[in-house]
This record gives C-alpha cells, structure tokens and sequence, in this order.
C-alpha cells in the first residue's frame, strides 16, 4: 500500500509537469491565434498619431501636450541631475534637444539642451470611441448590414428549402431520368465557380438586374451541394417511419415534411450553419454585381471603405472590427454548435 | 366461361391502368419535388457551364456582336507570359499547405489530451475561420506594415535589423499571403484533425503499449496512418481553396506588387470585369478546371490505395 503511494506521488509530479508543458504550448499557440485581433481592437480606439510607435503598445495612449508661447508643445519626463523631471521639448537637433523644465502646470525657467535619448514622452490612457462613430458614419455601414442581413437570411433559407425537397426527391421518389439528373448534379461540383460566374454575370446585366436583391439572392439559392449533402443524409434515415405513414395515407409531401426534415435536424442545421457563413462572408459575387454603395454587403462595403481610407489605420480597424463583431459573438456563444458541423462536414463529405 | 375471360381481361387492364397511373403520380410527384431546386439549378448553373465554354471558344466584350474564334483563345493563352507568372504565383501558394497541415496537426495533438479549459483554447483557434476575409486582410496588411506593422516590431524586438517589406517586396509578399493563410485555416484543420484522432479506436494503443510501443511509434504507425482519410480531404479541400484565391489579394495587394501576387482567379476578375474579355477570361476559368480536375483525380487514384483503414 505505502509503496504504491510512493509511485503515484512521483507520477502525479510528472503529470503536473506535462499538463504545464501543454498549457504553455497551447497558450503559445493561444497568443499567436488572438494577438492580431487584440493589435486590431487596440489600433481601432488609438488616436491617428498614437498608432505610429515603436515598441507597439496594446494599450491606447496618447501624449500630453501644452500650449507654449502660442504653440503647442509634447511634455516629456526625462531624468535632468538625478531627478525626474517633466520637461517640454522646443526643438530637435540631432542627438540633442532644446527643452524647458515643466512643473504644476506651468513651463518655467530658460531652454537648455540635453541629449534626446533622455527623453521619454510622457503618455496617458486614452480611448478614442470617435473612431467607430467616424468609421461608421464614413460609408452607409447601416445600410451595408441591412443587405448582408437580406441576402444572406433568403439565399440560407431558400437553400436549404429547395436542396431539401430536391434531396427527398433523388433519396426516396422514383421517377424518370432521377439518376440521369442525379448525376447531372454531381457532375457540376467539380466545376468552380469562376466558370458558371462570367455567363451569370452576363445574364444577371442582360436583365438589368445590376445592383438589386435579385442578383445578389437568385444564383446562391440553388446549389448541387446543399442536395447532395441532404441526400446522403437522407439514405441514412430508416425507411420503416415513412412507410407506415404511407399505409396511413400520409401524402409524400407530409412525409417529408412531418418525417424526414425533423429527423434531419442536425444535417439541416450543418447545412444552415455553411450555407449562412458562405454567404456572410462571401465576396466576390457582390463586388461583381454591385456598383452602388446602397447594395453593397459588408465585405463588400468595407473593401470599398479600404478604397476611401487607405492608410487611415485607427477607421479602417475601427470598421474592420464592426464588421467582425457581430460573427464573433454569435459564434462565441454557439461555438460548440459550429465546430461539431465543421466536423461532421470534413467526415461526412 | 367467356364472363369469366373478359371479367379477367378486364381486371387486368384495370390492375395495367391503375399501374400506369401510380407511375405517372410517382414521376409527377418527383418532378413537383424537384422543381424548385432544379429550375434554378439549370438557370444559374447547368446553363452557364456550356454558355461558359461557348464562350470560351468566341471574343466578346458584351456591348459589340459575339465573335466565333476557334481556338484562339486557348493559344493566346498557352502564349501569355502574364498567365503562366500568375499560375506559377499560385502554385507557390500552396507551399503554405503542408507547413498549415503540421501546424494544425500538432495543435489537434496538443488538445487531444484531456485538460481543463481546453474549450476557451479551442474557440480562439477557431476565431479567424469564422471572421470575415476581408477584415482579416485588412488586419493583416496592418500588420504587415513595414514600419509600424506588429510583425515588424516585434521582430525588431527580437533584434531582427533586416525586417522584410512584406506586401511592399516582390520577394516577401507571397510568403506573407500564405502567412496569413496559414493563420487563417490552423483551427479548421486543427478541428478535423481533432475529430479524427478522437475516432482512432483506442485498443490499437492499447495493443501497441503490450506491444512495448513508445510514443513516437504510436504517432507514426497508428496515428499517422489512421489520419489518411483526413489528410486527403484537407490537402484536396486546400488545393481547392487555394486555386480559387481571389478575395485577399483584392484587399491586400491588388495581385502586386509587380504582379507578384495575381492568382489565376484574380486574372479571370481582371480579364473578365475589368477589360471585358469575356471569353478570353472564360478559357482560363476553363484551364483553371480542367488543372483543378486533374489535381483531384490524381489524388484519388493515388490515395484510393491508402486511405482505407476500417477497424471492427
């Protein structure tokens, strides 16, 4: 008994030690994975000038400054005969700088050099919430939601509507030319989208379609994958149910509505959760099919905001973070939802 | 007696018409479902896959007459300098493949272990899958900033003096983009990993341990083999993916600088909604399937052999 108490206190040191070298690891990983979206929150609340320092800081800061003679002055601390001292500094020559000592408040006493490594600028917290007022009022981002809100909620739902019923129809009915058109399907996964694009594209202006909902919801509504995705899992369903409720008079109609779709849940909801993110995120076909700023998406919106601000790194964070927030949240509080369909999709497909 | 024959005839034709009906309902019934979905289908995808390849036989700027041109497309194409720049530019890309599938593979092996708050490690990994593309390259082309860009600093506070230009430099902008990438997709593929790993049936390593196996054998005689399946879908699903690179370029470079960033895809947007050559774009996007298609067979075949790995 004594001796095995002995060996696992031993065991329990080695264990501790691997559960340490893992959470390093993992928390290494963790910062690398994080670190950008934390470099992007704290740029978006900078002041425009704060953003160009070096070491980055994380934590927004600007420098204090004062009003000098008429002219505006950066105060400094600096060590002046073994005491740290506010000073603020005149001028910049070289290795040197003119400075005035700073006290209470008031600048006193005459200039005098001293070398400017000394110097440190003397910084304070500051949030600048402005930035996303700005940004947001820069292009109609309102605007840019309520159509990524549209778009994306009718193409989900008219997906998976009509991959559903086709997918029931290719599993469970028989009719003519169903694996004929079956493979038809099956056929044009393969093909990317770069080549069915340029005849839609064509179609979508031969009917002056540019710049409306339709464009941007009617070619994502119907796709060979959602149906083959659903008829897969549709196999899988036993045929005992359906067929009882056949005997009963149950229509086909009530079979795949009572029946297969609430036992197809969880491939119903893998199908949503894609489908939803694809067309979230999606950017290529609503750069191609709008020109007005009141029909871009999101993605869109903010590539064109990138066009406007090029380098104005505090808005375009600040609107890159306003686009990012409501995913994120949303997949915060859902996160085990997403990644057992993430999942389930690699294993399934 | 002849009552009888005729009684039967009859029934029979009844039994033949009630047949014939049931199967017209059935057919009906097939097609009402289908419907929806097809009408759509064959609008926005079967059609545009033969209008496509027309196309790609003809020149068309949209506004002027469609002109027939036979194969010229293809040899202008088999002749552009510019093009094969932009396809070499993508298979470079996937370099980033096997450096993302080890990262994410160590990273699945890491959270395969039974630790506590191992789901707040899992949802930052996963937090760049869910976000935006273009935000994400807008985030990165600040952090590719050569001056104050995050990389950068902290690379000069590892004492780094040559800091690369990364999206400014012909040399490091490729690199950066898969940089980016690979960031991008590590907790995708950490995921399938991790539901892999997690589906290997225990008493293999049961066995090997009886067996004396270390842990380093374990990996490469059990774990390793039994991913085959997952490897093969994620280097198909990034192959892919990274043939259809378009949306990052967009936002970071603009397929520059010096061209060193065009992918296949972004010359098909250039080519097609910018210069309105309808049908030289839709011989590319044509080539770019028939490479995609070829990829993907070759793997099947070569993979076919080695993925089977069932255990009962």
């Amino acid at each position: 008994m004594a001796k095995k108490v002995a060996i696992s206190i031993e065991e329990k040191r080695r264990r501790f030690f691997r559960k340490l070298l893992l959470y390093c690891l993992l928390s290494i990983g963790g910062i690398i994975m994080i670190a950008p979206f934390v470099w992007m929150l704290s740029t978006s609340l900078k002041e425009p000038g704060a953003v160009f320092t070096y070491p980055p800081e994380f934590i927004p800061r600007t420098q204090l400054r004062v009003e000098h003679n008429g002219m505006e002055y950066g105060i400094f601390t600096a060590e002046i005969k073994g005491k740290l001292q506010q000073v603020i500094r005149m001028k910049l020559k070289k290795d040197m700088a003119m400075v005035k000592l700073y006290e209470n408040g008031q600048v006193i006493g005459d200039a005098f050099e001293i070398p400017s490594v000394r110097l440190q600028p003397l910084k304070q917290v500051n949030i600048v919430w402005r930035n996303y007022i700005d940004a947001w009022n820069a292009v109609p981002f309102g605007r840019f939601f309520i159509n990524s809100i549209i778009v994306t909620v009718c193409v989900t739902f008219g997906q998976v509507f009509t991959s559903s019923l086709a997918a029931y129809a290719f599993a469970r009915l028989n009719f003519r030319f169903r694996d004929q058109i079956f493979f038809g399907y099956l056929g044009t996964m393969m093909i990317p989208y770069t080549v069915t694009m340029i005849p839609v594209f064509i179609l979508i202006k031969k009917m002056g379609w540019i710049d409306t909902y339709q464009a941007l919801i009617l070619p994502g509504m119907f796709t060979a994958y959602g149906t083959f995705l659903l008829r897969q899992f549709f196999l899988s369903i036993p045929k005992d149910l359906e067929e009882s409720a056949f005997i009963d008079g149950a229509t086909k109609f009530r079979i795949y509505w009572q029946i297969i779709i609430p036992l197809s849940k969880p491939a119903l909801a893998t199908l949503t959760t894609f489908t939803f993110m694809g067309v979230w995120n999606d950017f290529m076909w609503p750069l191609i099919v709008t020109n007005s700023m009141d029909m871009k998406t999101l993605p869109v919106g903010l590539a064109a905001f990138q066009g406007l601000y090029t380098t104005n790194w505090t808005l375009l964070m600040a609107a890159a973070v306003i686009v990012l927030i409501p995913v994120l949240m949303v997949y915060i509080f859902n996160q085990r939802f997403f990644i057992r369909g993430i999942a389930l999709s690699g294993l399934k497909v | 007696m002849v009552d009888k024959e005729t009684a039967e005839k009859e029934h029979q034709a009844k039994v033949l018409a009630y047949k014939k009906h049931a199967a017209l309902r059935e057919n009906l019934t097939g097609y009402a479902f289908l419907a929806p979905n097809i009408i759509g289908f064959f609008t926005f995808t079967f059609f545009p896959v033969f209008a496509s390849f027309v196309l790609a036989f003809c020149q068309w700027d949209i506004i002027t007459e469609v002109k027939f041109v036979g194969l010229k497309n293809f040899i202008v194409l088999i002749q552009d300098k510019l093009f094969w720049k932009y396809f070499a530019n993508t298979l470079f890309f996937m370099i980033g493949i096997p450096i993302g599938m080890t990262v994410s593979l160590i990273l699945a092996l890491l959270m395969n272990q039974k630790l506590r708050g191992i789901v707040v490690f899992r949802t930052i990994y996963f937090m760049p899958v869910v976000s935006s593309l273009i935000a994400v390259a807008l985030l990165w082309r600040w952090i590719y900033n050569p001056d104050f860009g995050l990389l950068n600093s902290f690379l000069r506070m590892l004492g780094f003096r040559n800091v690369p230009q990364w999206l400014a430099s012909t040399s490091w902008s490729k690199p950066a983009i898969m940089l980016m990438s690979i960031w991008r997709w590590a907790g995708y593929n950490m995921i399938l990993y991790l539901a892999a790993l997690q589906g290997i049936p225990p008493q293999l390593y049961e066995a090997a341990s009886i067996d004396g196996a270390n842990t380093w054998r374990k990996f490469w005689h059990i774990t390793f083999p039994m991913l085959g399946p997952t490897n093969f879908f994620i280097v198909v699903m990034s192959i892919i993916g990274t043939f259809q690179t378009f949306g990052e370029i967009y936002v970071m470079t603009g397929g520059g600088p010096a061209g060193s960033t065009t992918t296949i895809v972004y010359y098909i947007y250039n080519n097609a909604f910018q210069w309105f050559k309808m049908g030289y774009a839709s011989a590319i996007a044509w080539f770019l399937f028939l490479v995609m298609f070829l990829v993907t067979l070759a793997q099947w075949k070569y993979a076919g052999q080695k993925v089977e790995y069932s255990v009962t």
